[in-house]
């Protein structure tokens, strides 16, 4: 593996600053400051992170209900991140998107997505894109088992396969579709066994352990943006909440749950930092504490923005019309 | 000014648009080679080539969900379904994410995206290729709708498509295709929300959209033989819709009816119908009469097809009714 140790402690970082936004998420959410539904992504730092590592700024992704770790990773600004969730004016989408619809046009964040499997069609489309204006950019293509039974699966996988699209389909399987494990939603353990329908490479990895994840991804990349069209890549790996925040996952037996936390990808990544000396435990600490203040100061922020005015309701729908307020 | 059926309009718009932008597509079931189910891209292909008029596969969802990604990545997609009918098997593409990611990103992201959707009855193609769904796509915010019924219409309307930064819904009567029309190829776009007064008159008002309009217009040449001189408007486009005209020529006539070819019950014929009782009651002199298509999906019989859309004669009886 070529990756140099900075770059390696950015990775670690991406996951850190995913796993405290998402656990004050959660605890947020409980106390009731933010509103909604919250997906979290607890669990699954180590997907969203090796893929987007391998990924240049222009690049794009789509993203799902479970988005906030696609968003972080890719470069959202936590604090405006932190602010949508909390419905606030100064939030990415100014309040109107909320958890589930964070985008950065700016990043090549393409949106998370409120409609499971909506975001493959949306990719294929920023696939296109990429291969018509020559820009080398490619696409990945984040979603979960439960979107692989949807028609747009199907349909945006063969669609860039025919077209030779660059898109990089990752698929994060933590083997539930909310309550519905994949035993009892899909006939296959291996959602990659589907690439061989498109004629396309279909790859499984450790979706918790950050490098493997961050390998397959890099040569499926190059494969993309040589022109030699899309890859299918699952991801194993595990959420370590329910489907949303209040889910009480009595459909998983608690023996799975523990026998996943163990492979937590956190403290993989910590133990390689620290067992390569890649880090000592003084700088690790050092690290730690700048993103538990960098996502302390967005709660701060984001408490301290003001609710959007009345009057923004009917703004932003249209670049040119905006009707009367009732 | 060239004559032009609705067809080579529609065309020549498209043509005008991809040559002068390279970030123009076009996109869709057989577009290519084959140009088109009913020929509207016919010589496209040739022009263009395979890297900007692209043949998909029969997936409804992926078209618009291609139309989606790549306008919101730097292109102006025009995306093709064969039929409006088939907007169900891509609706969560036009929907859910095309109206609303703009809105739900806090407007940050833009979709100049144009979906073409050949709409109507009157060739036997039976309940699911015939209907006209016009009122679902208007209920949406976040999109456009517009629905020529001539020619030059059809140019200047399809231009400003193409130019508009939001999603568009494109109506194309498929009855209309060989309708012909003086356009003028040098015109500039028609700005959206004004309607066109086909036909003036002092008696009665009537409002009419696509193949219907040339109903309504022949039903008035019968009218005015029996001293009746109807007025024709054609709001052009259906979101954002010109009130101001409609309630200025109610204003003057004191009469209105509205003739589309929809299912009547929760039709775009109904919204207009309530807009004119909220802003235009007083100008009345008749209740508003709404005449659409009969409350069944489309039969296949010729027989039976042509006696579900509205007539030139229900149209001049019914009007004679308000009188």
């Amino acid at each position: 593996m070529d990756l140099t140790n900075e770059k390696i402690i950015e990775m670690y970082k991406t996951m850190k600053r995913i796993r405290e936004f998402e656990t004050n998420a959660s605890r947020l959410f409980a106390e009731g400051s933010i509103p909604g539904f919250v997906h979290l992504y607890l669990g699954e730092e180590a997907v969203a992170t090796g893929v987007c590592a391998t990924l240049n700024n222009d690049d794009f992704i789509t993203s799902t209900h479970r988005g906030h770790g696609h968003i972080i990773a890719k470069g959202g600004d936590t604090k405006y991140m932190m602010a949508e969730l909390f419905g606030k004016e100064t939030g990415y989408c100014k309040g109107k998107g909320g958890s589930m619809h964070i985008a950065d046009a700016t990043k090549g964040i393409l949106g998370a997505n409120g409609i499971v499997g909506a975001g493959q069609n949306i990719a294929v489309g920023a696939g296109l894109s990429a291969k018509y204006r020559k820009s080398g950019q490619v696409c990945a293509c984040f979603f979960g088992d439960g979107s692989t039974n949807q028609g747009t699966f199907h349909e945006s996988i063969n669609l860039a396969s025919i077209w030779k699209l660059p898109v990089v389909f990752v698929c994060e399987n933590n083997l539930y579709g909310i309550s519905m494990s994949q035993a009892r939603h899909q006939a296959i353990q291996d959602v990659a066994d589907r690439a061989v329908a498109y004629n396309i490479p279909g790859i499984v990895v450790d979706g918790n352990d950050v490098f493997a994840v961050y390998e397959a991804v890099v040569e499926a990349v190059a494969r993309a943006r040589s022109g030699q069209g899309p890859t299918l890549i699952e991801c194993k790996t595990y959420r370590h909440k329910g489907h949303f925040e209040g889910d009480p996952t009595t459909y998983r037996a608690s023996e799975e749950v523990q026998e996943w936390m163990a492979k937590d990808p956190l403290p993989r990544i910590v133990a390689y930092l620290l067992d390569n000396d890649i880090v000592t435990e003084e700088e690790l600490k050092k690290i730690d504490d700048e993103i538990v203040k960098e996502i302390a100061d967005a709660i701060k922020f984001a408490e301290d923005s003001p609710v959007p005015s009345l009057e923004s309701i009917v703004q932003d729908i249209y670049t040119d019309i905006v009707e009367e307020v009732r | 000014m060239k004559t032009m059926s609705m067809m080579e309009a529609i065309r020549e718009a498209m043509n005008k648009r991809m040559r002068e932008d390279e970030n123009v597509l076009l996109f869709g079931e057989d577009v290519g080679a084959f140009g088109g189910c009913f020929g509207v891209s016919a010589g496209m292909f040739d022009e263009f080539g395979p890297e900007r008029v692209l043949d998909t596969p029969i997936s409804e969802g992926v078209i618009i969900g291609t139309a989606v990604g790549s306008a919101a990545t730097g292109l102006r997609p025009i995306a093709e379904l064969m039929f409006i009918d088939f907007v169900t098997v891509g609706a969560d593409q036009l929907v859910n994410q095309a109206a609303k990611m703009r809105y739900m990103f806090g407007g940050k992201i833009n979709l100049p995206m144009v979906v073409r959707l050949p709409l109507g009855a009157g060739i036997s193609a039976a309940a699911q290729h015939s209907q006209s769904l016009e009122a679902w796509l208007a209920h949406i915010p976040g999109l456009k709708v517009v629905y020529p019924s001539t020619p030059a219409d059809a140019y200047g309307l399809m231009l400003q498509s193409i130019d508009d930064e939001n999603p568009v819904i494109f109506l194309e009567h498929k009855i209309l295709y060989g309708a012909s029309g003086e356009v003028d190829e040098n015109m500039k776009p028609i700005e959206f929300g004004i309607a066109d007064i086909k036909r003036e008159g002092s008696d009665v008002t009537i409002v009419a959209t696509g193949k219907m309009v040339h109903e309504v217009l022949a039903a008035a040449e019968k009218l005015a033989e029996e001293g009746i001189e109807a007025e024709i408007l054609d709001p052009r486009t259906l979101f954002p819709f010109d009130k101001e005209t409609l309630l200025k020529s109610i204003e003057k006539t004191n009469k209105v009816i509205i003739v589309t070819e929809e299912n009547k019950r929760g039709s775009y014929a109904s919204e207009i119908a309530a807009v004119i009782a909220e802003d235009g009651f007083d100008f009345l002199d008749a209740p508003v009469v709404r005449l659409c298509a009969m409350n069944t999906p489309v039969p296949f019989s010729p027989v039976l097809e042509q006696y579900y859309v509205p007539s030139a004669e229900e149209i001049v009886t019914a009007v004679k009714k308000m009188f």
